[in-house]
């Protein structure tokens, strides 16, 4: 079943041609591995089938209605984003309101879900996520780990059907990369869509099922992941995993 | 200091002091209120770039930091009773303070809302709020939290500004002062007194400030991660 179809997508930010009309196929289940050089636009295709840039062209398949990406009307937008997931490099969550907070707001103040039941979800979410004992910190209380893993968990209170997850180890020291990654590896293992901007080779080709690699607005190469990582057929996708999967010292 | 000068001052304080409590604290209390919705309204459209307004409350701003407060209370009285708006002395320079002080305090609490992090509102959206919602629950606490010591600022300064309503015959504290001297010739002592009786009133407001910083910063906490 699909879950997500974007045609033809292109953005462009003043003179530069950021997406150059891409296509993508989302399948439910899928665990989609974004690769690519900075600058590629894999975050800006992220940012335009969640809306927080209104793309230049292209159109989006989705729950089953077809929209005009750069003609979106504010109640198109909210329907889409009502059921879809959104994690940022740099967690973003809420400042002023508590990890719990973070996880239910969406569903107390968007949806006006009751407060108990929103905060019996919210906490089984926490416990998904292993922070069920921090519910009550302030992000500025939680690691970038925990904070991103709250951010996770607010990500799934809306029982979306994709997640996207922007880069969502990049701002994160090592030794703090592992506790996400195995958030997002559970998740995937329990079935969840999701389209993951990722520099974390291991996940690109353990957990995914397809990888997709970008260079200068186009998709250059995808498939299966296993087959991307073992048998790259565009000499530019080998070149990227060579650097990529070398120490970088 | 002789003792008639002291028994000028025991008797004169309470003289003072009871138009500081009925007329100084109401004008700046009354004013400053006013002023806060004026501001938040003001930074609010500026934050959320809403055409042909937003050109209005840049108008707004300029014209009110570019002119004198003085100048401003005497149009408000005088230049109004001029052309027919006969408003009294007290509602003339609620109606002069509350837009003077909005217009600094807009640009403070515009300052604080664009030093919110925009990734929040962006979160926000994703979590399928609305602007609004996410003005009063996320941006507009925090962007407060941060203008906080610097609305607290503008409100210490409006207290001793009022002493300018004299001038548009406002009977607060400053004028019942110059009624004593000018009838005892006793200026020193009574200025002094007054200005002592503007001190106490600002020492409240700082300890205030004080403990609800303290009440307020509940999410910040010791250094940064």
């Amino acid at each position: 079943m699909t879950v997500l179809e974007v045609k033809g997508i292109e953005k462009s930010f003043g003179e530069s041609h950021i997406l150059k009309g891409l296509d993508l196929t989302v399948e439910k289940g899928d665990v989609i591995a974004v690769l690519g050089p900075s600058g590629s636009g894999k975050t800006t295709l992220l940012r335009c089938i969640n809306f927080l840039e209104k793309a230049d062209k292209g159109t989006l398949v989705f729950g089953g209605r077809e929209y005009d990406l750069a003609n979106m009307t504010k109640k198109d937008i909210a329907a889409v984003r009502r059921r879809t997931g959104f994690v940022f490099q740099n967690y973003n969550l809420f400042a002023n309101k508590t990890a719990i907070e973070n996880v239910t707001m969406g569903l107390t103040v968007a949806r006006k879900m009751d407060k108990a039941k929103a905060r019996t979800i919210g906490m089984d979410l926490l416990e998904k996520v292993g922070m069920a004992d921090w519910h009550d910190r302030y992000p500025s209380q939680l690691s970038g780990g925990q904070q991103q893993r709250v951010a996770i968990a607010r990500a799934l209170a809306s029982d979306p059907e994709i997640i996207y997850f922007d880069e969502p180890t990049s701002a994160l020291d090592p030794e703090l990369i592992g506790e996400v990654l195995a958030v997002m590896r559970r998740l995937a293992e329990a079935g969840m869509t999701m389209i993951v901007v990722t520099h974390e080779m291991d996940f690109a080709r353990n957990v995914s099922n397809r990888t997709l690699f970008m260079e200068h607005g186009v998709i250059v190469e995808q498939g299966p992941s296993r087959e991307v990582f073992e048998h790259p057929k565009e000499e530019r996708t080998r070149e990227f995993l060579r650097l990529e999967d070398s120490p970088h010292v | 200091m002789t003792a008639a000068t002291w028994e000028l001052i025991l008797e004169s304080f309470t003289k003072i002091l009871i138009p500081g409590l009925l007329m100084t604290i109401p004008l700046t209390l009354l004013s400053f209120g006013i002023a806060m919705v004026i501001a938040v309204t003001v930074a609010l459209i500026q934050y959320a770039d809403i055409p042909v307004l937003k050109q209005i409350c840049r108008f707004y701003i300029w014209v009110i930091r570019g002119t004198p407060l003085l100048v401003q209370l005497y149009i408000g009285f005088f230049g109004l009773n001029n052309i027919g708006i006969s408003i009294g002395p007290f509602a003339a320079a609620v109606l002069v303070f509350s837009i003077n002080e909005g217009a600094y305090c807009a640009e403070t609490i515009r300052g604080s809302l664009e030093a919110v992090p925009k990734g929040q509102l962006e979160a926000g959206y994703c979590c399928g709020m609305n602007f609004l919602q996410i003005m009063t629950h996320i941006v507009l606490p925090q962007a407060f939290r941060s203008a906080f010591p610097a609305l607290f600022n503008s409100l210490i300064g409006m207290v001793k500004d009022t002493s300018l309503a004299s001038n548009i015959t406002v009977t607060e504290m400053f004028q019942k002062t110059m009624q004593i001297a000018g009838r005892t010739y006793k200026f020193m002592p009574l200025y002094l007194e007054l200005a002592f009786i503007y001190l106490m009133f600002c020492t409240v407001l700082t300890w205030v400030q004080r403990w609800s910083e303290k009440k307020l910063s509940h999410y910040e906490t010791q250094g940064g991660r």
